[in-house]
């Protein structure tokens, strides 16, 4: 499904994203599972807070990452994890 | 430091920890995979030790954490193990029959930051007739079902299926429909502990089966994504080992009721291993430093034909346990496997209880879980090393 650029997104029931210490990554957690996930992808959900835009969360993340047009990557994974259950709109 | 032995695995933590709080439970399973002789095993950890075992797990890397037994709820300290596991990071998850679980517990639970809930069915036991005819189970399973939704949890049921109730999935089925079931896990009896010594009685058959995942086929089609139903088949019917704990001492930690740190559930039935107990060392050292813990890591211990078979990578040459159960040498292929030179083990097991069951004969006694069948059966069962 395509997410809109005024979507607020927020980390679904019964998941928990959070960072690892011993693994040094983010995680999300559900029942009896882990899904590991890569630097960029830990950066993007960081920014999923339940109150922040697809907009937004682009915009943090070209300021945070100054020289390169993230949007497209942004928004695949923003919809592979919507897609996955991972993340919903608000 | 790592040993030698463990550098292989040297990234890998244990990132489940289940911990046994207990081996008192008020339900009776046939096919519980506790040890027969858990009535003679000593004293329970105290909730400082519970409290100790918890913040070592987390700080080797555990991030998933299980509360099963027995039955979790028979610690009254629960709550406080819950809430300490949620300062602690951990996703919790409480596996239980829900005898106990009253709106107190689950309020306090939901509180202390208790994330997930499995309800299982004990049908099939004592309770079946129970079970079936909807009284008295079906009240308690319907009562806690609600306090599970009320609180917000996902509601996870799981089913152990054998020859006794794989004939009523339908029933079962549309009982988890009811409850408002969103995940219904349909697990035919992995046959370690009592659910070894029932075996002959358990083992459901092939035409069973198949029969029970045809119901589940159209079951799914049925409800459609509002359920999602697993259904783990009997390994005797298969021709490759599962991957039984991912390998050991590959990303599991249990911690018993008395104490001790196993590499999977029932390894306590190991024999020439000494399990390390969480009251002498550790998880650190037991981890990485144990030799039971590394006794069959990686893959130098295999033999044949798992030692230069392309599948050891995916299978890690199956469980333990059960290459020790059927074979004798826990360092043999699981029997599963069809490439075992043992494997008619498993196949005439299916036989002599199909041809016992076509015969209509009853050739073993049902043993129900409790303490004076494990006191009475472990004067003459060959006790596990404790």
């Amino acid at each position: 499904m395509a997410l809109t650029d005024d979507a607020v997104l927020e980390i679904s029931r019964h998941f928990r994203f959070q960072w690892e210490p011993a693994q040094q990554m983010h995680v999300l957690l559900y029942p009896e599972g882990m899904v590991k996930l890569p630097d960029s992808s830990g950066e993007i959900l960081k920014r999923v807070d339940g109150t922040a835009t697809v907009a937004q969360i682009i915009k943090d993340l070209e300021t945070a990452f100054p020289g390169a047009d993230l949007r497209g990557d942004v928004v695949e994974f923003l919809e592979h994890a919507h897609g996955k259950g991972w993340i919903r709109t608000k | 430091m790592e040993r030698a032995g463990s550098e292989q695995n040297k990234s890998s933590l244990p990132l489940w920890l289940l911990a046994e709080v207990s081996y008192k439970c008020p339900l009776h399973c046939v096919f519980c995979y506790n040890p027969v002789d858990y009535a003679r095993y000593g004293s329970e950890l105290s909730t400082e030790d519970w409290l100790r075992v918890l913040r070592q797990g987390r700080e080797l890397g555990a991030s998933q954490l299980g509360f099963s037994g027995g039955e979790p709820l028979t610690r009254p300290d629960l709550e406080i193990l819950v809430a300490e596991a949620r300062k602690l990071g951990f996703y919790s998850n409480l596996i239980t029959s829900g005898v106990g679980l009253d709106e107190k517990r689950i309020a306090a639970f939901k509180e202390g930051g208790l994330d997930h809930i499995q309800l299982s069915f004990q049908d099939s036991t004592r309770e079946m007739n129970d079970f079936l005819s909807h009284t008295r189970t079906f009240d308690l399973k319907q009562k806690v079902g609600a306090l599970i939704k009320q609180y917000d949890y996902p509601m996870v049921l799981n089913v152990v299926l054998h020859r006794l109730n794989i004939d009523h999935v339908q029933q079962i089925l549309e009982m988890a429909e009811q409850l408002g079931a969103e995940y219904v896990e349909l697990a035919n009896t992995q046959y370690y502990g009592w659910a070894y010594l029932n075996r002959d009685k358990l083992l459901p058959s092939l035409e069973q089966l198949q029969r029970a995942e045809e119901v589940t086929n159209r079951f799914r089609e049925r409800v459609g994504s509002k359920m999602r139903i697993f259904f783990v088949v009997p390994d005797y019917y298969e021709t490759r080992p599962k991957p039984c704990m991912s390998g050991w001492g590959s990303l599991f930690l249990g911690v018993t009721a008395d104490g001790l740190a196993l590499p999977c559930h029932s390894a306590r039935m190991l024999p020439g291993l000494t399990f390390p107990s969480v009251r002498d060392h550790d998880l650190r050292w037991i981890w990485n430093e144990s030799e039971a813990f590394n006794a069959y890591r990686g893959d130098g211990w295999m033999k044949e034909p798992c030692s230069t078979c392309p599948e050891k990578v995916k299978d890690f040459a199956g469980c333990r346990c059960q290459a020790y159960q059927m074979t004798g040498d826990a360092a043999n292929a699981d029997p599963v496997c069809d490439k075992s030179p043992f494997h008619h083990l498993v196949t005439d097991t299916v036989e002599r209880v199909r041809i016992q069951n076509a015969a209509g004969e009853s050739s073993s006694e049902l043993f129900y879980r409790d303490d004076a069948n494990s006191l009475r059966l472990t004067d003459t069962v060959k006790a596990p090393s404790a």
